[in-house]
């Protein structure tokens, strides 16, 4: 079976699409290449859908810890407390038998048993809270002298949170929020081996190198793999968010601008 | 009432107590063992010697460009494969297969780890060990990263003045340098117990009966023909427990190391310290 072969039977397999039996010996490093790439989409799919959702509770979040209501900051607070204090891989089982029981209760919670929504949902909430504390931070961090001079042009209210603070908070923020962005993709890679089951055999990168691993008894072949296509996701990560960067930071002198610093890697 | 507490004292649930032990028992083992390893890692990647200075930093780098749950993944089997080996080599030297057949790793009977006739106990302790070994590794490239800036950070005057007064570089080293870095330090170290702390369920995936394995056991829905506590699915609630202790565990964790920053600050010559100094 030519590389190919195996590349348009499997390469879509993670979503259900090409051959339905997964390789079961006489494993070629094409096989490997491909399932593993194939996952990647899961993880892909996990990240960018949580990220951009939780970019618009992360801002609510820092407003709402910003805020000069009482109730609002103490929701605030408890929400990035709880998600920021307790480990991803627990909130994934609490979530999945959360989901699992309300399953009697209506059928609305029925796709939130599966992976695609449920775990989704999770890692929205995650990722909202640990960003929500970020831009806090570079919210206190706003400089003063900003928020005056938009006082003096007559602006308040929602045209100087739009034009003067949020874009000033978004760069501010933007280095720790592009790290974060990492930790998210890595951390995806969570979501099968807790609760959430891969509904016939469709799971994410690790989901199948891990499937490998256990076949072969040999790890130094699917992890490996596993690790080139994190490396070059974490490259295109950089890329775009470095994009961002200087985009948001392009009205500054050249020489001001600190360099976007990247720090790989803890897990949550 | 008289039911619930019958039920929270059975003998599942005693096991489940003691793995909130087993949970304890890793951090307080693995927290010295990465910081060991971490503090080696530094040392090698800022030694001048050209190739420990490589490892070092091949070491650091390696473990931060990829999932961690992949490396926890990855180490346990690949330790397990490198100790038998060894023990194979040193074994059982007349072995004349390879010790790859296909997609088998074989090796003699007596290189096995554990001995195939060895008690349940050495089982789970070799698969604890293993374990924590992982963990040392992997957080110990963390921990190596953190020290390596903290090193860096310490002022340049400080050891220029200790080589004034002619100290060797060994004497600059463990006098002057080691003592001042901790307080650059705290602040990455701290971070990394947190993240320590949160990455303990991981032993769940790592095949160790722990928290998660127990709350996942009892939690599942009993019948009465099998136990005299028959309950419906109460996972949710056993996990919900979990997630209590750990967000108290972080809370209490972070409430020591702000202590502990305060202590180590006092004297310093950071903006912290001095502020320390002009209140009181």
């Amino acid at each position: 079976m030519s590389c190919w072969q195996t590349i348009t039977d499997y390469g879509l397999r993670s979503i259900g699409i090409g051959e339905r039996l997964l390789p079961r010996d006489d494993f070629t490093i094409c096989q490997q290449f491909t399932l593993i790439g194939s996952g990647m989409l899961w993880n892909v799919y996990f990240g960018v859908l949580a990220l951009a959702a939780g970019f618009f509770l992360a801002t609510a979040l820092a407003l709402g810890k910003a805020s000069r209501n009482v109730v609002l900051r103490k929701i605030s607070v408890w929400f990035i407390f709880i998600f920021r204090g307790s480990p991803l891989f627990i909130q994934f089982f609490f979530a999945y038998f959360l989901f699992l029981s309300l399953k009697p209760v209506s059928p609305i919670f029925d796709p939130f048993t599966s992976a695609w929504l449920g775990a989704l949902v999770v890692l929205f909430f995650n990722t909202a809270a640990y960003s929500g504390e970020i831009f806090y931070g570079a919210l206190m961090s706003v400089p003063r002298g900003d928020m005056e001079a938009a006082d003096a042009y007559g602006m308040s209210g929602w045209p100087r949170f739009r034009r003067i603070t949020w874009p000033t908070m978004l760069r501010l923020a933007w280095p720790a929020y592009t790290n974060e962005a990492i930790f998210l993709f890595h951390a995806t890679t969570l979501v099968f081996f807790s609760g959430f089951p891969a509904w016939q055999q469709r799971g994410d990168a690790l989901y199948y190198a891990n499937y490998f691993a256990d076949k072969t008894f040999n790890p130094f072949i699917p992890y490996p793999i596993l690790a080139l296509y994190f490396i070059l996701l974490t490259l295109c990560i950089i890329a775009i968010f470095g994009a961002v960067n200087r985009r948001l930071n392009r009205h500054l002198p050249t020489g001001a601008v600190a360099r976007l610093r990247v720090k790989l890697n803890l897990l949550r | 009432m008289t039911w619930l507490i019958c039920y929270l004292t059975t003998g599942k649930h005693l096991a489940f107590y003691a793995s909130f032990g087993t949970v304890l028992l890793l951090l307080a083992i693995t927290a010295p063992a990465a910081l060991a390893f971490g503090f080696a890692g530094a040392s090698a990647a800022r030694s001048r010697v050209a190739p420990l200075r490589w490892i070092g930093k091949t070491y650091i780098a390696i473990v931060r460009g990829v999932p961690d749950i992949a490396f926890f993944l990855f180490f346990v089997l690949a330790l397990d494969i490198f100790f038998e080996w060894i023990r194979h080599e040193i074994k059982c030297p007349d072995w004349d297969q390879p010790i790859w057949q296909g997609n088998d790793f074989v090796v003699c009977a007596a290189a096995k780890l554990p001995l195939g006739n060895a008690p349940q106990w050495v089982h789970e302790t070799y698969g604890f060990f293993l374990a924590v070994l992982t963990f040392a590794i992997v957080f110990g490239a963390f921990a190596a990263n953190v020290l390596f800036g903290a090193m860096r950070a310490v002022p340049r005057a400080q050891l220029e003045t200790a080589e004034a007064y002619g100290m060797s570089r060994r004497q600059v080293y463990w006098r002057i340098l080691v003592p001042q870095m901790w307080i650059y330090a705290l602040p990455g170290l701290s971070n990394l117990w947190m993240v320590l702390i949160k990455a303990t369920p991981l032993l769940f995936l790592l095949g160790v009966e722990d928290i998660v394995y127990w709350a996942r056991e009892l939690g599942g829905a009993k019948t009465p023909r099998f136990t005299d506590y028959p309950h419906p699915d109460w996972r949710m609630w056993y996990f919900l427990f979990l997630l209590v202790f750990y967000l108290a565990f972080t809370r209490v964790s972070e409430i020591v190391l702000d202590r502990i920053t305060t202590r180590l600050r006092h004297g310093q010559a950071t903006i912290g310290g001095t502020a320390q100094r002009s209140a009181t």
